[in-house]
């Protein structure tokens, strides 16, 4: 099972950080730590295409959508967000299993969204 | 020779399958006391009494589809209406569970398809055909498209006592019914009691069958609840290309194959979901209906059947020299 922290950063806010780490040299999204993994969703494709976490390691999934809004749903996982169009969404994910897990774009976005997935593999 | 007619041929062909499908699935009308009285006592219930009837499901026609999986277009959906014309008893409605037709981005080609998806179901013989979209018919625009061809997205109707509900858990964003159509539904329900014989219809499954293939609907629990307060609930749905039976507490759940291409088994199978191949030797092998009867009981008795069965049944007609050749197990 896993724990779970959602935050939502918008596009505006996200400029905002990346303007504030130029500046203090830091990367807020980095500050306590945690590893962050980034994923872009573009109709009908998640990139990477696979990723690898840790059991029971802590990190943070930002997902950003290119063009319309999509979904990123893992059903073992508790993951059920929406990502707006041109935003993009942090969660934090604890995943305490270990195995191959399919996230798929739950939120129609055309007429091959139903091949919209990616693969998390948990060792 | 004596050539059967065709009743008799598709009686033959039930029995030679020595599953006898086509006849068992259209019994004749019970008469016995017992069956009488049930049919009676449901009937104080849902304003009409409950006579014995039988009707068809049918889905993912995909009408445009076209890609390897399924080079043959409509052929599929072609051969179940006339199968279902060709059955010795006629049904009293076809129920369609979605994805009539494949989606593409150029609105005025989805047109087409919707117009070809009615000129092949007009052919079929039976005095109601009942719709539901599919995400395929309905994801682009919201339903826009699909309801202007086919109606409401969800809607009920009673037909011989038993009440029928379409639902549409395909046409909002995420794969779900939504809070005002089930709210809809419990209005809808309100007047029955809890021994009402219904039957549900929608595109999707109303449970977790495979979430990392979308085979579900994320607020299919709350669809369940307000079901779970009837005893004879029978949901059909489709989406699964495949034929499917799950009994969840007191409510039986029916896939119907597709009339495209297959999808398989999901227990077991990992990694994303991806069509059965197209086998050119058995180019309907998994396609088919299903059929649905009320007979003896309130709840609805369910089986799906092949195309290719028939199929086979038939060519083996066309060649035969006598009754025994006529009567052997088919090839299959
Ligand atoms: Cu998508």
């Amino acid at each position: 099972m896993l724990c779970l922290k959602f935050v939502r950063i918008f596009a505006p806010s996200v400029l905002c950080f990346v303007g504030m780490a130029a500046m203090t040299g830091a990367n807020p999204a980095h500050a306590d730590n945690t590893p962050v993994v980034e994923i872009t969703a573009k109709r009908f494709a998640f990139s990477p295409n696979s990723i690898t976490l840790k059991r029971d390691q802590t990190v943070k999934l930002r997902v950003h959508s290119e063009d319309v809004t999509h979904g990123f749903f893992l059903r073992p996982l508790k993951l059920d967000e929406e990502i707006p169009a041109g935003e993009t969404i942090e969660v934090t994910v604890t995943p305490h299993e270990v195995g191959t897990f399919m996230p798929i774009c739950d939120h129609f976005c055309g007429a091959n969204h139903g091949n919209m997935n990616m693969t998390i593999v948990v060792e | 020779m004596n050539r059967p007619d065709r009743r008799s041929f598709l009686r033959i062909a039930g029995s030679s399958l020595g599953i006898g499908v086509l006849y068992s699935a259209y019994p004749a009308a019970l008469t016995q006391g017992e069956a009488n009285s049930m049919f009676s006592a449901l009937g104080r219930e849902t304003g009409e009494k409950v006579t014995p009837f039988s009707f068809v499901q049918l889905s993912d026609a995909h009408v445009g589809f076209d890609g390897p999986p399924d080079p043959l277009g409509t052929k599929a959906f072609e051969r179940a209406v006339e199968m279902i014309n060709g059955l010795p008893q006629r049904p009293d409605l076809v129920l369609f569970t979605g994805d009539l037709t494949h989606d593409t981005e150029d609105k005025d080609v989805h047109i087409q398809r919707m117009k070809q998806f009615q000129e092949i179901s007009k052919k079929i013989n039976v005095p109601l055909i009942k719709c539901v979209a599919g995400e395929h018919d309905a994801g682009l625009d919201g339903g826009a498209l699909y309801r202007e061809f086919f109606g409401e997205g969800y809607y009920s109707f009673d037909h011989r006592g038993v009440h029928f509900v379409g639902l549409d858990n395909v046409s909002r964003a995420k794969p779900e019914v939504g809070g005002e159509q089930l709210a809809w539904l419990k209005k809808d329900l309100a007047r029955f009691s809890k021994s009402a014989p219904i039957v549900v219809f929608t595109h999707r499954p109303l449970f977790d069958l495979r979430p990392d293939w979308e085979w579900f609907t994320s607020d299919g629990d709350d669809v369940m609840n307000v079901l779970g307060n009837y005893d004879n609930v029978t949901v059909l749905y489709g989406h699964i290309h495949r034929d499917d039976e799950h009994e969840i507490g007191n409510v039986h759940h029916f896939a119907a194959r597709s009339l495209i291409f297959a999808f398989p088994d999901p227990n077991g199978a990992s990694g994303p979901r991806k069509p059965v191949p197209f086998d050119k030797d058995h180019p309907f092998k998994n396609l088919g209906i299903r059929t649905v009867n009320f007979h003896g009981g309130s709840q609805a008795a369910s089986r799906a059947v092949s195309i290719e069965d028939i199929e086979l049944t038939a060519r083996e007609f066309r060649n035969i020299n006598g009754i025994q050749q006529m009567l052997r197990e088919p090839a299959v």
